[in-house]
């Protein structure tokens, strides 16, 4: 049995020794820090979750069936929020993404700068930029639009940036060499390269922005968001239980289409 | 020459014409479905957009200067927002490990499991963050326990997605050889599957943090605790300066959590 033993292990270097143990310490820091200073009320905390637990999880499981026709127009209106916020962002995002790609505007400080304006676009929580819509131009579905369509700028515009650094750059130099102009370049060597995987992108942000426009209502930028901020503050449970139930029908459906799509696309 | 160089542009077009028909009949149904959700979403719109550049810089002119002298007291309930995303993506990463697994084609190999916990997953991921935390809310009462079970849900649901698809990912090869020469299933994952995932592990439980920092300002709007509820109050009470400073406060966070877990990234994979 002598030869049956594991392979010996590589010997690490100090500095990795090093290194991990310093990491395992201020991760360790990290983790006492937070539970020794967080300050939960364990005991009113379960004391209201008795007191509550009938009053909120049987009503939100039978769900008010009159409320149905409300909460279907409103989750229409997220739907459409969410397709004109994420059309537009796919629009605005592909100058961007062109002006933040290393390989296409030539300059390394084009790039820089173009991808410095998409981090600081993506800074910004959707909810922020939907307080300031709400301001600029009312409490309406049409804030909601705008507030989706630059939140999803700066995540497109970055996931197009990184799709146009990894096309296939001998197509773009084989027609610079053959004499084709910038125009022609970019109609033939390099838009038809990213066209499929944009599209994915953009469908794919499609899904995302049901989501994130479904909340958007609790600043008053339309949607179904509305209706759960007066059904959570009137304890309508039974309302909320039909509102959830639309969410996870109309999300299940979106995904599962934008999942075919993009699988016949790419 | 050039009668020989025009017939093959003509007989050779780019795109076949049914392609053309296609493209041009989708084009115009997202242009029609797009035309129609501005007419409705602009439909409550009183005023227009004449204002709106106006009424936004009026508003903005508002925001500044922010007033930085409330920084001490909101210094607690970004950390608070913190320590919350910690916590909630700590236990959500631990969970995730076995529900993962489970939903991993080439790992579980009973069919029904695979199923089961996919459905669930796929259903969990469907609920917004906001409604997570209205319901538990609703249960456990304003303050950081609802918010963090909140949390722990909604990237439980993002984490052992993302997780279960590196997975199925991985190279089987190691695996095959470790049940040829009779590992059992906790052997199997334990030496030839965690080596291969553990980079792409952290990497996932890092970006799933950063979304849980952004997201714990929506829910801190319904009572959930940390730096949501702050800013909250300031907006309420049309406290714009204040307001702007815990803006700037998040946006700094944000930016400066995603710069540390960029450089961590890059050092792992």
């Amino acid at each position: 049995m002598e030869n049956l033993q594991l392979p010996p292990k590589q010997d690490k270097s100090l500095l990795k020794k090093v290194r991990a143990i310093i990491i395992t310490l201020l991760v360790v820091a990290l983790y006492v820090w937070t539970f020794t200073s967080i300050d939960v009320d364990w005991g009113r905390a379960i004391e209201r979750a008795i007191n509550n637990f009938h009053r909120v999880i049987p009503r939100l499981l039978s769900p008010d069936w009159s409320a149905a026709g409300e909460v279907g127009a409103k989750m229409l209106e997220t739907v459409f929020i969410a397709f004109a916020g994420s059309l537009m962002a796919a629009v605005i995002a592909v100058p961007l993404s062109f002006l933040a790609a290393t390989n296409m505007m030539g300059g390394k400080i084009v790039s820089t700068i173009g991808k410095w304006i998409l981090s600081a676009i993506r800074a910004f929580p959707d909810l922020i930029l939907a307080i300031l819509f709400v301001v600029a131009v009312g409490p309406n579905a049409f804030a909601g639009v705008l507030a989706i369509a630059i939140g999803s700028t700066g995540m497109l515009g970055k996931m197009f940036s990184e799709i146009i650094e990894s096309i296939d750059m001998e197509v773009v130099q084989a027609m610079e060499a053959s004499g084709a102009n910038k125009i022609q370049i970019l109609f033939y060597g390099v838009i038809p390269q990213i066209t499929p995987e944009f599209l994915s992108y953009a469908i794919y942000r499609f899904e995302v922005d049901i989501r994130a426009s479904s909340i958007l209502g609790i600043v008053g930028a339309g949607g179904i968001g509305t209706m759960i901020i007066f059904a959570s503050s009137n304890r309508n449970w039974n309302e909320m239980g039909m509102i959830l139930l639309s969410i996870i029908i109309v999300v299940t459906v979106i995904d599962f289409a934008s999942a075919r799509i993009r699988r016949k696309i790419v | 020459m050039t009668t020989k160089n025009s017939l093959t542009q003509s007989s050779m077009p780019l795109y076949p014409a049914k392609t053309k028909i296609q493209v041009t009949i989708i084009f115009f149904v997202v242009l029609g479905i797009y035309t129609f959700s501005m007419i409705w979403t602009q439909d409550e719109m009183v005023g227009g957009f004449g204002g709106a550049l106006g009424n936004m810089y009026t508003v903005i002119e508002k925001f500044f200067p922010p007033n930085f002298t409330i920084l001490p007291t909101i210094w607690k309930a970004m950390m608070q927002t913190i320590q919350m995303a910690i916590i909630a993506t700590t236990i959500a990463a631990i969970l995730t490990v076995p529900l993962a697994v489970l939903s991993a084609q080439n790992i579980t190999t009973l069919k029904p499991l695979y199923y089961i916990t996919r459905t669930f997953l796929n259903l969990l991921r469907t609920i917004p963050d906001l409604v997570l935390a209205v319901i538990f809310v609703g249960l456990f009462g304003v303050g950081v326990f609802p918010g963090i079970l909140a949390l722990t849900v909604f990237s439980l649901g993002i984490l052992a997605k993302l997780i279960s698809e590196t997975i199925e990912s991985v190279d089987m090869n190691p695996l095959e050889a470790m049940r040829a020469s009779g590992g059992n299933v906790f052997q199997v994952i334990w030496y030839s599957l965690v080596p291969q995932i553990a980079p792409q592990f952290t990497s996932l439980v890092l970006y799933v943090f950063e979304i849980n920092i952004r997201a714990s300002v929506v829910l801190g709007m319904v009572g959930a605790g940390g730096i949501g509820l702050v800013l909250n109050q300031h907006l309420k009470f049309y406290n714009y300066p204040n307001a702007m400073t815990i803006i700037i406060v998040i946006f700094a966070t944000v930016l400066i959590i995603e710069f540390i877990s960029n450089k961590i990234r890059e050092a792992l994979l």
